[in-house]
């Protein structure tokens, strides 16, 4: 598993990723209410806004990791936001995407390397 | 992920409350508010703990508002209503001993410096101003009824709230007797040995009190209140949702300088007496554009709005009256997710001719316009004990 310093996770499946957000960014939000998922076929380019996550207080830009194309999104956690806050880095996944350039991949954080950075 | 709109911002001096080593016990996050550090939330989460205080009771920290005493120079409670009336379009006068009434101070122009509660103690007027603006109203407290009044800010208590439909039977186990006092009462009482202010009142739409204590035993008081599991402590995020939902406005964001009292929808605190036509009409600051409003009607009015779908609508987001009209009508005030309706609710300000009951308007969030229809506020069935 990937992390970035926007506290996203990637997870590679073949050629695909599937991106969420860390158990300890969902801490940190409290309760969702709200998850607004991209369109599927979506071209992105990396720092491209393509999650809206919204707590009872606030909202939240979730932002593609790395360039590539949205192909499959987990509707699951559109209509049970609670789903995030519960189990962020496994079923309170938000997409899948291919990836351009995995060498921009392999230079994502890794596991130790993120739990540093929230240390 | 980026929380830009987190409305977190660091200030440079943060005060505590005299709860605050026993917030940090209870693991609660802490944010910087009207320049306090405070609960936003305990570990129970937003949720449950908005939850928790309509089934049963909430303890909310709120020390960090101002509590100020007026107390008339002659001795004659007659001279510090008439001087507070100067401030207020409230019926002071008329406010009996053992009750409290909702105010507003406005300004010149009929704007709103604050809202507050006033209490008639007997002895003195007991008034309760919000945090942020507690350091100007005590000031203009002092500028306008020196001459009448001593103004006193009870720097050495600290202020409880307690809410929720068995707030009555957690503060009887620790023994205030509190069975007989109905909603807006008021009385000096004890808590055990302790010395309380305790009002009938609150901000969650819920049965409640807010019980005012010296800041020395406000642990002690606390600790009994959480003593059993029926009471749990509720940070800000959840006071803000409950208040939502019980249609009660948050001075600066639904309320300010700008907003008159009869475009907020508060002229059921404007008593006759205060009125035109009535025995002591006008005397407080920008009385004749708040008359006039009254009589006339407002431009601008506020709303209940509840939107159709399941994204929030925050403060800020602009109100339009149909799906593509080019400009925009009015502004969302306070939005967000009312965790006892399950859905997103916000209130707003629209012109008067589109502010009916049902009517639909389209909110701009991120670009597309989310349909949504003006609610009756409140959104809740109050739990208020009137009688």
């Amino acid at each position: 598993m990937k992390f970035t310093e926007e506290h996203e996770w990637l997870l590679r499946e073949g050629d695909l990723v599937i991106v969420g957000i860390t158990e300890h960014a969902a801490n940190e939000l409290g309760d969702l209410v709200f998850v607004e998922l991209p369109e599927i076929d979506t071209a992105v380019v990396k720092d491209d806004h393509v999650v809206t996550i919204e707590s009872v207080k606030a909202a939240s830009d979730i932002l593609a990791p790395l360039d590539g194309k949205i192909v499959e999104v987990n509707e699951a956690v559109v209509s049970n936001p609670a789903m995030v806050s519960e189990d962020a880095q496994g079923n309170g996944w938000f997409f899948k995407m291919t990836v351009s350039d995995w060498a921009a991949y392999d230079e994502l954080l890794d596991e130790a390397e993120y739990l540093d950075l929230i240390a | 992920m980026v929380m830009d709109r987190a409305g977190e911002r660091l200030s440079e001096v943060e005060l505590q409350t005299p709860l605050y080593d026993l917030h940090r016990e209870l693991a609660a996050k802490m944010v910087p508010f009207a320049g306090y550090s405070m609960p936003v939330q305990y570990p129970m989460g937003v949720l449950k703990e908005h939850l928790h205080t309509r089934a049963a009771a909430g303890l909310f920290d709120v020390s960090h508002m101002g509590q100020v005493t007026v107390t008339p120079v002659s001795g004659r409670m007659e001279d510090a209503a008439l001087a507070l009336e100067n401030l207020v379009p409230i019926d002071v006068l008329a406010l009996k001993p053992g009750r409290q009434r909702y105010a507003l101070f406005t300004n010149d122009a009929g704007g709103i410096l604050d809202d507050l509660m006033i209490a008639n103690l007997g002895d003195a007027y007991f008034v309760v101003v919000n945090a942020g603006c507690k350091v100007a109203d005590i000031a203009h407290m002092r500028m306008h009824l020196s001459a009448d009044c001593v103004v006193t800010e009870l720097t050495d208590r600290a202020l409880l709230a307690l809410q929720g439909p068995m707030a009555e039977s957690v503060l009887a186990r620790i023994g205030a007797s509190v069975g007989d006092m109905k909603f807006m009462d008021v009385q000096r009482t004890k808590i055990g040995a302790v010395d309380a202010i305790i009002s009938r009142s609150g901000y969650s739409g819920e049965d409640g009190f807010e019980i005012s204590v010296p800041s020395g035993q406000a642990v002690a008081v606390s600790r009994k209140i959480l003593a059993d599991s029926t009471a749990q402590p509720i940070g800000l995020g959840a006071r803000d949702s409950l208040r939502l939902e019980a249609g009660l406005c948050l001075y600066g964001h639904d309320l300010d300088t700008e907003t008159n009292p009869i475009e907020a929808g508060l002229e059921w605190a404007i008593q006759k007496s205060r009125r035109n036509g009535g025995a002591r009409a006008g005397g407080f600051p920008g009385a004749d554009v708040v008359l006039r409003q009254l009589e006339h009607g407002a431009a601008m009015h506020r709303i209940g709005l509840l939107p159709e779908g399941r994204a929030p609508v925050r403060e800020g987001t602009l109100i339009y009256a149909t799906e593509d009209a080019p400009t925009a009508v009015g502004e969302v005030t306070s939005g967000g997710f009312g965790p006892s309706l399950n859905a997103p609710l916000a209130m707003g300000y629209v012109p008067g001719a589109m502010s009916e009951i049902g009517t639909r308007l389209f909110a701009d969030v991120r670009g597309k316009r989310l349909p949504m229809r003006i609610s009756q506020m409140p959104f809740i069935t109050p739990g208020y004990k009137r009688n």
